[in-house]
């Protein structure tokens, strides 16, 4: 531990270096540019530079944090300018290197427009030097600065930052959504400029950010805690007005949102069924599954193959006809491949229902299962799904497709998670010896698991085939297996609204940034990695699970001599 | 009689072991069709099967090796370890073309073979070691899935950096002329192309290279020290974090090779190009026995000339049209069937259930 209470030159050194290398990083793999055009405030700060700086920004925090342990405020102040100044140096390297030597042919991405962007409106190459040292160094000392401050009023500051940039990538969406309301044209015209916020629009949600989390922590006026208070028939009337409210406002959304917004949200909605299946196998029961996109192929290509009218046309049902077939059949699978992995634990597990989502893909990919399921073409006309005159034809009614669909899957898994079944499968995930020993019937426990995980994702699918009106095999590859995984383990594995709250993040946020698309499995990949060095209990943690994940392993545990000590970072 | 049987195994026991007869019944019948009845293809074509699959096989063998050598001593899957592996060879690819531009490659082909190597053997070590570090170290000790999860997050996160920074396209490999055609060796031409001799050559040095490193040398016996008792080595002296950082630079070392000798088969680079290989090199290592380095090497020469063999072979027989797609879900399928019915692998030694 006295490692720890250690911070001298070299570490600022090393922060600074870490600093330069990530935003390098930032810049080679495309992001600066990608993200140039998107502004945040009013026509100066977009979300390029944000890229750009935030390594600075979060390592400065860091370095002055660990500084400020030990150290004076002052010694902390100076680390955080010393490594903005590192970090500049790193950039400024890479401009000068860009401008004499061709990096392109190997960084794709050092492109003359990259190039000027890094110039930082600067002219001569002293100048870019120049800006790039200085706003680096003030970005490290804001840095510094955050890190600084009291805990309650840099959360508060976060907050407040959080809403303007979320706000300000949200411009595009609402200006598409409301842009002909009546209502709308005083506040837009408010709070946005041409591109980017306001600079009032940036005041107010700064300060509304800040003013929230003020007055949430404060901790007066918790409305769940008032809640609490009252007798417990007066609490059940609250939550059933409460659900009911909320019930009433998903039910208005697409018609008040519009076409665009309703199409992410019937996305999301589908990723929160899958979710919630998935959440099931892993989450509830522990078994690492990454072939779980194989059920959710099975539940569209069912709906696909008996309802098409197309060239692949068999028996031209429709779709309330083929949904029920849908997941029964994608159950049955989860009960068929269920079986053969009985015996397997974690790795194996995964690596194995990995195989069989590979092996379904490149057998649906073939010349031949062609003549039934249409190879690399897929199906197309696919019809849409109607209730006696209504269609569900667009994004704003498949809407409530989705939603019957989340509340009825959603409903299930929560009435599972504390019956006897869901009991049984916690205590599997804990231990499997523990939980034969005591009675459970491991077989059937872990096939129930399986099948009910594969049904939630056999719906999905039914309704994603009824959205899109026609299924290639490229849109089940194994990304949309880790896309879930991601978002559960986000959320917080084994937690309901956690898979929600993942969802909304993993799958509604990169929608609304089509730069993104890019970088949505890069951040996927670094956020799994993160997620489970930092906050392996996901954001909305289950209570168990979390106190699971708090303990060691044991076994490996005693291994480790010294290890802990030689961490520095 | 049957009552007895019933009592003595599990349903699903049965219903796996019917499973596996049905796939051997359709391999046996599938292949008797192919070599007796439609006769479709001469002798020399199943040699030139053969010898393909034995040049695949040996990088899959080495790639094989960087699981093993991991498994063996962390119990854990480094998934991202098919990214080691791409990193290495994409980042060659650049200084491969300069070099062919530059004529060095017709002029000094195998010195410019060994920098490539050199050049992907550094870069692949310099990923397996980063990962180690940044990835997998602090969660020594967490519950067995964590680091999975991890691992699976690296790899897309390494995919997807590659993508990124070096683009998304596909790469041609420049040529080595010298390379071209058979074999012309002790004055006659021998009926294997010099680049798979080559291939096989170079793997196999380098598997004896690290046989005989695991074995014979202070590292190696540090190595295996740690993969019997962590604890043990740690009172014995033997800084352990170091050895699990040589254990990953081993692992990268052999994948950059694979990385230039994948190349030289087959031509083409990208940045997702690690993921199929890195399964497929998984199963070899679960084939040969995880954490057992004869294994793996021996599990990668049986996956490649299965993978090259079978779609002719079996899938022909059966009747099934384009059956050279489905080469992949042959690997996939040997996988499935391994782990469920022989999760210890060929040479494997019993793992205690806790490490399986």
């Amino acid at each position: 531990m006295d490692k720890e209470l250690k911070f001298t030159w070299k570490d600022m050194l090393k922060y600074g270096v870490i600093a330069g290398v990530v935003a390098i990083y930032v810049i080679l793999v495309g992001m600066v540019e990608a993200f140039n055009e998107r502004y945040i405030i009013a026509e100066t700060i977009n979300l390029g530079q944000i890229a750009l700086f935030s390594p600075v920004f979060l390592l400065a925090y860091f370095a002055a944090n660990n500084a400020r342990k030990i150290k004076s405020s002052l010694f902390a102040i100076i680390t955080s300018i010393v490594v903005g100044l590192i970090g500049g140096a790193f950039v400024a390297g890479l401009l000068v290197l860009g401008t004499h030597m061709n990096l392109r042919a190997v960084f794709l991405n050092v492109s003359p427009e990259l190039l000027d962007i890094l110039h930082l409106g600067q002219e001569g190459m002293a100048g870019a030097i120049a800006a790039n040292l200085i706003i680096s160094a003030t970005v490290g000392l804001l840095g510094g600065l955050f890190a600084l401050m009291p805990h309650k009023w840099s959360n508060a500051l976060l907050v407040g930052l959080s809403l303007v940039l979320l706000m300000g990538i949200l411009q595009e969406l609402m200006t598409i959504t409301f842009g002909n309301k009546d209502w709308y044209k005083p506040i837009g015209e408010f709070i946005y400029a041409k591109k980017g916020l306001s600079w009032g629009g940036t005041a107010l949600f700064l300060v509304l950010g800040i003013v929230l989390n003020l007055w949430r922590s404060s901790d007066k006026l918790r409305p769940g805690k008032k809640v609490a208070k009252l007798p417990r028939q007066q609490q059940m009337a609250v939550q059933i007005v409460a659900m009911l409210l909320g019930l009433a406002i998903l039910l208005a959304l697409p018609k008040f949102l519009g076409s665009y917004p309703s199409e992410i949200l019937t996305t999301v909605g589908i990723y929160i069924i899958m979710g919630l299946g998935l959440n099931i196998v892993v989450g509830f029961a522990g078994l690492l599954d990454l072939g779980y996109v194989a059920f959710f192929a099975i539940g569209a290509y069912t709906v696909g193959i008996l309802t098409t009218t197309g060239k692949l046309a068999t028996v031209e049902w429709n779709f309330w006809m083929a949904l029920p077939v849908a997941i029964f059949l994608a159950m049955m699978a989860g009960v068929l491949l269920g079986i053969p992995v009985l015996k397997m634990r974690g790795d194996y597990l995964a690596i194995v229902t990995l195989g069989f989502g590979e092996i379904i893909r490149v057998v649906v990919l073939s010349d031949w299962l062609k003549p039934y399921i249409g190879g690399a073409q897929g199906i197309l006309q696919i019809p849409k799904p109607k209730i006696g005159n209504f269609v569900f034809k667009g994004p704003q009614q498949i809407y409530f497709l989705v939603l019957a669909g989340i509340i009825i899957v959603g409903y299930i898994a929560w009435r599972l998670r504390d019956a006897r079944v869901g009991r049984a499968w916690k205590a599997m995930r804990e231990d499997e010896d523990v939980a034969e020993a005591m009675g459970i019937h491991l077989v059937s426990t872990k096939l129930l698991a399986f099948a009910t995980g594969a049904a939630f994702a056999g719906l999905a699918g039914a309704i994603f085939a009824a959205k899109l009106g026609s299924i290639f095999p490229h849109s089940f590859n194994l990304i949309v297996s880790i896309n879930v995984l991601s978002l559960i383990i986000v959320g917080g594995i084994g937690s309901l609204p956690g898979v929600i709250v993942g969802a909304l993040i993993l799958v509604g946020l990169p929608e609304l940034l089509r730069e993104f698309a890019d970088f949505r499995m890069l951040f996927y990949g670094a956020l799994l990695v993160a997620m489970m060095l930092v906050k392996p209990e996901g954001f909305v943690p289950e209570k168990t699970h979390a106190r699971e994940l708090s303990e060691k392993e044991p076994f490996s545990s005693e291994i480790e001599p010294e290890a802990p000590a030689r961490e520095t970072i | 009689m049957l009552h007895k049987f019933m009592r003595k195994h599990d349903t699903t026991d049965i219903v796996m072991w019917l499973i596996g007869l049905g796939i051997f019944a359709a391999v046996i019948y599938g292949s008797y069709v192919t070599l007796f009845v439609t006769q479709k293809y001469e002798p020399s074509v199943w040699l030139d099967f053969t010898i393909f699959g034995l040049a695949q096989g040996s990088v899959y063998a080495l790639i094989a090796l960087g699981y093993t050598l991991v498994y063996g001593i962390l119990f854990m899957i480094n998934f991202a370890h098919g990214e080691v592996f791409t990193g290495g060879v994409f980042t060659a690819y650049f200084l491969a073309i300069a070099m062919a531009d530059s004529g060095f490659i017709e002029r000094h082909w195998i010195l410019a073979l060994l920098i490539l190597m050199a050049v992907a053997m550094t870069v692949s070590v310099l990923v397996a070691v980063i990962l180690e570090r940044i990835a997998y170290r602090p969660l020594r000790g967490a519950p067995r899935l964590v680091p999975l999860i991890t691992a699976i997050g690296a790899s897309f996160f390494l995919q997807y950096t590659y993508r990124g920074i070096y683009g998304s396209g596909v790469k041609t490999y420049p040529d080595f002329p010298a390379l071209d055609g058979k074999l012309n060796l002790f004055g006659r031409e021998w009926p294997i192309l010099t680049t798979q001799a080559l291939v096989i050559v170079v793997s196999a040095i380098m598997m004896v290279f690290l046989y005989w490193y695991v074995q014979k040398t202070k590292a190696g016996k540090a190595m295996r020290a740690v993969a019997e008792d962590k604890e043990a080595a740690a009172l014995m002296g033997i800084d352990v974090d170091r050895v699990i950082v040589n254990t990953f630079a081993l692992g990268g070392a052999m994948a950059g090779v694979a990385g230039i000798l994948y190349a030289l088969l087959f031509k083409q680079v990208n940045a997702f190009m690690g993921f199929i290989p890195g399964i497929k090199a998984f199963t070899a290592a679960v084939l040969g026995g995880i954490g057992n380095v004869p294994g793996a090497m021996l599990g990668g020469l049986f996956l490649g000339i299965v993978e090259s063999l079978g779609p002719s072979l079996i899938l022909d027989g059966l009747g099934i049209p384009a059956p050279y797609q489905l080469k992949d879900a042959i690997a996939f399928t040997l996988l499935v069937l391994v782990l469920i019915f022989r999760p210890t692998g060929i040479l494997g030694e019993r793992l205690s259930e806790k490490k399986a």
